[in-house]
């Protein structure tokens, strides 16, 4: 059995111009032990379907399944929910600076999530505490849990995030945008310190990201969302090799490659994401997609990815043809 | 009493238009509700000759037989002696109509604390720029001052100010005074909003332009303060009528004969168990004004910043 | 954090002495002359004259503030000849109307105002801060819209109209409670609390509905903090989340607010005391102006300034406190 299974998510929003749905029919598993980076432009529903797994969502309305090593999050009570955020997943967001609270020092904030699951004494959270703080490769841990997180720099804030997400030894780690709002250099050191925790403690990690880099860099598996659904999924390098949904293509021809041609153009998706509050019919990548067909039912019907499928599938009517 | 202001807060994007921003006032319903509480006493006040007119009671006539001189002096008749003639019943005492020192007593109010706004939201906008944009010791210098001003006890420096100043005319005196402490407050949100729009790239580009100082000031950065401006001014506007009676009721606003509503409740202390029309009237006007133009007020820094508010 | 502090104090002082100067400035330049009191009436001038020398008022006016400031400090008498009175430290001035030093019927009025902010500070906090909070935590209800409402109503009610409404309903036509009047803490416990309620409820409606606007935009502001969500995210209950996480953030304002409001009603609740006719520092004020009593004035302008420097100085070391940032810059 998976870790996290997620079928047919939904997350709908109420605003005042009526139903936003964020997230419309997404579907994926992961395993322990893997990494699953969820790609997307901001507002595709990658970092509300995250908020949805940890049970986080106040204003939303969550539909469909997450079970969480077999424990249904969706509907369950608010509490029991609750007991698990911190314990079985726990998550890392992105900007370290604004997550971490100003006003107590970093080795409270790690303990105290200790001390409420496994209703330790101030002395032993501590002590785990360092432990995770030393485990990310912060020195001198004990004499830092005192500090402040104004007191560290931005690579070593998001350490002390991972390790507060750390501190309860959960198996699903969600990393939201993690190494977004830092520095270029410190980015990699973050990356390989998630896959090294990954290793040694068999996590099953969701990557939520925008930066294509990331995903070459840390993920096993990778799943391209367009406004609110899944739209390819499959191995990482086998989707970078030969990605099969027109967006999926789109969003590589936006990046420079080292080893291509240094003359081959960059091209920009034309047009831009569909609003949720009322999205095209038909396949919504549809009105910018280059490759749509007129006998296609582009226009017309939504392709939804096969489920199940293949290890390497997307959601287009193209394969639909070929198949 | 704590004359801070919440809001206005961050710098807006460029002057927003104000025929839109009327609109969204308007849009308020509690706006619409204060802006025509506002409109009624502004009338009363621009109207107090004619209404006295029309009734036939000026504020300073002295009515002494509805008043039973025999009870020591309280109105004849039920709730304050209201009657066909004295709608609003008469003073005790003296049996001057109360309709018509209401009516008057708005112009009071509503003078001064409008000037008062005017002439601190002038001095708190000029120097709050200077400080602002030109940094160094002019700041410090404003800066200290602002600060110097504001830990000032003001209530007891307005209350001694005003009682040993040269007297004359009351109205300009209390209007000075209630701005000499109500300048830095403007000048404090002015010269934080000048600090970050000078760091803004069209400032920098009129700058860079060799454009006059006074001319960026007047024309790049004045227009971008107009926004939180206007919105302190509508809240301190409330802050000032309630000023103007404090001191009124203390004793040293505008003196008698002429009428004010925080004199008229310093009158009705010595009448509350008898004759509570007579404090409940100016009271309730004072209160009806005070909550319309801190509707207004709201609705105002709603529709300028729509972050804040429910 | 020691350095800090004394930074702190050092501004303190400063700010007082500028205070003090431009009071004494202002003070200086009226026409109310302590030593036409002094002699009463048929007065010559040759006698003014004499009291003048003897009251030190023919001094140089830097003179006359040096000795002002000499006697705060360490106590000093005023004038020379017949009419030299001692006025012991710290000396704020003699009233010669009262023929008592300042500081004397400062401290004979304290207790009074002391007891009226301090009791109405407690309710206001007490009903401004769970009207506030528990509006934020339900933003958008009926409960919020509601308590909204009863804050815009209250925060425009002044505080001489809202005293008189309370007289005449509870005093005169329920006859629930006495006219207040000041009865000693130390004397009688539960008198002093039954004479002080209704100052205290009217005091602090004023205050309460301003402190529930405040800090219900302060904590609707804190929740929506990035940290907020972390705190969620560990699994922390929602009482800590908003307690632990998020009052500690939304009480700064707050805090600072208070302070400063404290301070100034420390200086005297002119205007309640002015309404229930209690004996307190703004009372003193307001006679003493009544009576041209120059000295008095001064001293208690003096002593206002002072508790507002003081508690400003108090809340800017409860930050280095509570906020590591502050201590480290």
């Amino acid at each position: 059995m998976s870790l996290l299974e997620v079928r047919d998510l939904r997350v709908t929003f109420t605003t005042g111009r009526g139903a936003l749905r964020a997230v419309d029919g997404l579907s994926f598993t992961l395993d322990r032990g893997r990494t699953l980076s969820i790609v997307g432009e901001s507002g595709s529903g990658k970092s509300v379907s995250s908020l949805a797994i940890m049970g986080l969502h106040r204003d939303a309305a969550v539909e469909g399944s997450i079970e969480v090593d077999g424990v249904q999050v969706v509907g369950a009570p608010a509490d029991q929910v609750r007991r698990m955020r911190g314990r079985r997943m726990a998550m890392v967001f992105q900007d370290p600076l604004s997550s971490l609270h100003p006003a107590y020092a970093v080795g409270e904030q790690i303990a105290e999530a200790y001390r409420l699951h496994f209703g330790a004494g101030r002395r032993a959270a501590r002590l785990r505490a360092a432990e995770v703080l030393g485990e990310v490769g912060i020195p001198d841990p004990k004499r830092r849990l005192a500090e402040y997180p104004h007191q560290f720099s931005g690579g070593m804030r998001q350490r002390v995030m991972i390790a507060m997400a750390l501190a309860c030894e959960p198996e699903l780690l969600i990393a939201d945008e993690p190494t977004t709002a830092l520095d270029v250099t410190v980015q990699a050191q973050i990356l390989e310190l998630i896959a090294r925790v990954q290793q040694d403690h068999g996590l099953a990690v969701l990557m939520i990201t925008h930066d294509l880099g990331v995903v070459a860099r840390a993920a096993d598996e990778v799943l391209i969302m367009y406004a609110g659904a899944a739209v390819e999924h499959g191995p990482a390098l086998t989707v970078f090799a030969e990605p099969r949904h027109p967006y999926t293509r789109g969003l590589l021809n936006c990046l420079p490659r080292l080893d291509g041609d240094a003359e081959a153009a960059l091209i920009p998706i034309p047009g831009n994401p569909p609003s949720l509050l009322s999205p095209p019919d038909g396949c919504r990548f549809h009105p910018r997609c280059a490759e749509r067909q007129e006998r296609l039912p582009c226009a017309v019907s939504r392709p939804l990815l096969p489920q199940p499928g293949p290890a390497h599938r997307a959601a287009c009517h193209l394969l639909e043809e070929t198949r | 009493m704590t004359t801070t202001i919440a809001g206005a807060a961050e710098p807006t994007a460029p002057a927003a238009p104000f025929r839109a921003l009327a609109a969204r006032v308007w849009a308020d319903r509690a706006a619409r509700v204060g802006l025509a509480i506002v409109a009624l006493f502004v009338l009363l006040a621009v109207f107090a000759p004619l209404i006295s007119m029309l009734t036939g009671n000026g504020p300073n006539e002295f009515n002494e037989d509805l008043i039973d001189k025999s009870l020591g002096g309280p109105p004849i008749g039920v709730l304050g002696g209201i009657s066909a003639d004295h709608w609003l019943g008469v003073e005790p005492v003296n049996g001057r109509d109360v309709l018509a020192r209401v009516t008057y007593g708005a112009r009071v109010s509503l003078v001064i604390s409008l000037l008062a706004t005017g002439v601190s939201v002038v001095i708190g906008t000029v120097l709050g720029m200077a400080a602002g944009y030109f940094g160094g010791w002019v700041d410090a210098a404003i800066s200290r001052t602002m600060d110097l001003v504001l830990s000032f006890p003001q209530l007891i420096f307005m209350i001694a100010l005003v009682s040993v100043l040269p007297g004359g005319d009351r109205t300009l005196l209390l209007v000075l005074v209630i701005s000499f402490f109500g300048w830095p407050y403007v000048g404090r949100i002015v010269r934080g909003q000048t600090l970050s729009l000078r760091r803004r790239e069209f400032v920098e580009a009129a700058r860079a332009g060799g454009q006059h100082r006074m001319r960026i000031l007047v024309r790049e950065i004045l227009p971008n303060l107009l926004a939180p401006i206007l919105v302190y001014a509508a809240l301190s506007i409330p802050v000032n009528i309630g000023t103007e009676a404090a001191l009124s009721f203390l004793g040293i606003g505008v003196q008698p004969p002429t009428p004010s509503w925080g004199q008229m409740l310093q009158k009705a202390m010595a009448w509350y168990q008898i004759d509570p029309m007579f404090f409940l009237i100016p009271g309730t006007c004072l209160f009806l004004t005070v909550l319309a133009f801190t509707l207004l007020g709201d609705a105002l820094r709603d529709a300028v910043d729509p972050k804040e508010g429910a | 954090m020691a350095g800090f502090a004394l930074r702190r104090v050092a501004g303190l002082v400063l700010v007082l002495l500028t205070v003090c100067a431009a009071t004494f400035a202002i003070f200086y330049l009226l026409p109310s002359d302590p030593a036409l009191q002094a002699c009463g009436k048929s007065c010559t001038t040759e006698r003014i004259a004499e009291l003048h020398r003897q009251m030190g008022l023919d001094k140089p006016v830097w003179q006359q503030f040096a000795d002002y400031l000499g006697g705060i400090v360490g106590g000093r008498t005023i004038g020379t000849g017949d009419l030299a009175v001692r006025c012991g430290f710290p000396c704020f001035g003699f009233s010669y109307q009262a023929d008592r030093p300042v500081w004397d019927l400062m401290v004979d009025r304290l207790p009074t105002t002391a007891s009226i902010a301090a009791g109405a500070a407690v309710l206001w906090l007490v009903i401004g801060l769970s009207v506030g909070i528990g509006s934020a935590l339900r933003k958008g209800s009926g409960l919020d819209r509601s308590l909204m409402a009863a804050t815009l109503t209250a925060a425009s009610l002044p505080v001489f109209f809202t005293g008189l409404m309370a007289l005449y309903l509870v005093v005169q036509v329920a006859g629930l409670l006495p006219f207040p009047t000041y009865v000693d803490f130390g004397d009688d416990p539960l008198g002093w609390a039954r004479n002080l309620i209704l100052p205290w409820i009217v005091l602090a409606l004023l205050y309460a509905a301003m402190y529930a606007r405040l800090s219900r935009s302060s904590m609707i502001e804190t929740l929506s903090e990035p940290y907020i969500r972390t705190a969620r995210a560990k699994g922390l209950p929602e009482r800590v989340v908003v307690i632990k996480h998020g009052l500690r953030s939304a009480l700064t304002p707050i805090v600072t607010v208070f302070g400063m409001d404290l301070g100034t009603l420390l200086g005297g609740a002119i205007i309640t005391e002015s309404v229930f006719g209690l004996p307190g520092i703004g009372q003193l004020t307001i006679d003493a102006i009544n009576k041209s009593d120059q000295p008095v004035v001064m001293g208690v302008a003096l002593l206002a300034a002072f508790f507002i420097t003081l508690f400003t100085v108090l809340v800017d070391l409860l930050y280095a406190v509570v906020d590591p940032r502050v201590r480290v810059s």
